[in-house]
């Protein structure tokens, strides 16, 4: 029968496509195939502010993707957020006087973690904690800052003008 | 008084609707065993549900990715951030436009002309015939058809999807200038594969499975003379509109409530 062979073809190929383009959704467009869970360890730092850092913001080492963030929560007791990350196990290379810093890619981009190699020969390993930390720099603080200089500035040097005369 | 017996009276048949339509449905699904013991049934539906759907969907999908595109750009670039256009238009299309947009083309492709051919199997009196055959109707002609709704519907919405995600990025980064590479890579790291996709598929399942009982239940109620099986079509389209919207709207809610 030519006829019903024609039609299971063409319901093979819809079937196929729309398999097809279920995948591509999951591996392309979705993050699953960064998924890589099991082989990672975790480390945990201590920010006096870890400004816009959401659970899994990366977390980066010289600009390369190497972990994200698992948890975020705060310390009643020394007010300070405790960042958990997961780390891939590949890079267990790290020494373990590493710093991190919470900067902001971009911008108005998403914020994420960055850790700089120190030069310990010990290497950061599970429940590891980093020492040295940067918190993040909150914006508005930082203009704050800077209106608040520049206005000093202007203030002393018409100061120093009235002086003179 | 007049409108008290007329509310009252409409009260009354959409009661006796409703049970009909829940019987229809037990019946369909215990139908369904049956069917898949004879799959060339299910095959042939597959065809004339899914297989003729394809080409609408697809070029539909197309030009809804392009004109996001369009749009997204011009409104990203105001404010420089035409590099999250590949999150935007993959978002849109993958939690609400995807699955919406494909069901109502279903509904209007598919399930106007399944309304029709069964309100017109009835009108012939073939469904009696078989009855009178000791071939229940709604094993042979019925589920067949619903259980190819219910397949075909997800594998339409993400082909959609996944069309007019290729189309946005023909237009954003073939004709707009977008940057390639961030296009993916944005959408790669904003789209979460459990929230975005699996829900968006979620919601084409449920659609598939209301269109395709509203269109079904709807040719096999419908008044047995030409004007019933148009006035029937109609209510398919209209009431499939309906719930897809409203149920829409529900699931969502239940969905991306809490972030």
């Amino acid at each position: 029968m030519p006829h019903n062979n024609t039609q299971d073809t063409l319901v093979g190929l819809f079937v196929a496509a729309g398999i097809a383009s279920l995948f591509f959704l999951a591996l392309q467009v979705s993050n699953l195939s960064s998924f890589t869970k099991g082989n990672t360890f975790e480390i945990t730092a201590r920010f006096s502010n870890s400004g816009g850092l959401k659970v899994k913001s990366a977390v980066s080492a010289a600009g390369v993707k190497i972990g994200s963030v698992k948890s975020i929560t705060f310390d009643p007791k020394t007010y300070e957020s405790v960042v958990k990350m997961d780390i891939d196990s590949q890079y267990k290379t790290l020494p373990d006087d590493s710093s991190a810093s919470v900067f902001t890619a971009g911008l108005l981009g998403e914020q994420y973690v960055s850790l700089d190699g120190g030069g310990s020969d010990d290497y950061l390993k599970q429940g590891s904690k980093i020492e040295i930390t940067n918190s993040a720099i909150i914006l508005e603080k930082a203009l704050g800052q800077f209106l608040f200089k520049s206005a000093e500035e202007k203030k002393s040097s018409s100061d120093d003008k009235k002086g003179k005369k | 008084m007049e409108f008290f017996r007329y509310l009252g009276a409409s009260t009354r048949e959409s009661f006796t609707k409703l049970g009909r339509s829940s019987y229809f449905l037990i019946e369909t699904l215990s139908g369904i065993s049956s069917v898949l013991m004879r799959p060339r049934l299910l095959l042939k539906q597959m065809h004339s549900v899914g297989v003729l759907s394809f080409l609408i969907i697809t070029i539909s999908g197309l030009f809804v990715g392009m004109v996001l595109g369009l749009q997204g750009f011009y409104i990203l670039s105001r404010f420089g951030a035409e590099e999250t256009l590949g999150v935007m238009v993959a978002a849109s299309l993958v939690r609400e436009l995807g699955p919406v947009v494909a069901a109502l083309l279903f509904a209007g492709r598919a399930g106007s002309a399944l309304t029709a051919e069964i309100g017109l199997m009835k009108a012939t009196e073939q469904l009696s015939g078989m009855e009178m055959m000791a071939i229940d109707p709604i094993k042979r002609i019925i589920s067949p058809r619903f259980l190819a709704g219910f397949l075909s519907m997800p594998l339409l919405a993400a082909l959609f999807s996944a069309v007019g995600i290729i189309g946005g990025q023909m237009v954003g980064s073939g004709l707009l200038g977008v940057d390639d590479g961030a296009y993916w890579s944005q959408m790669n790291a904003n789209l979460d594969f459990q929230k975005d996709i699996i829900n968006g598929v979620i919601k084409s399942i449920v659609f598939g499975f209301v269109t395709s009982w509203i269109a079904l239940f709807e040719g096999y109620d419908a008044i047995p003379t030409a004007e019933g099986v148009s006035r029937a079509t109609t209510r398919t389209v209209v009431n499939s509109a309906f719930s897809i919207l409203g149920l829409d709207f529900i699931l969502t809610a239940l969905m991306f409530g809490e972030n």
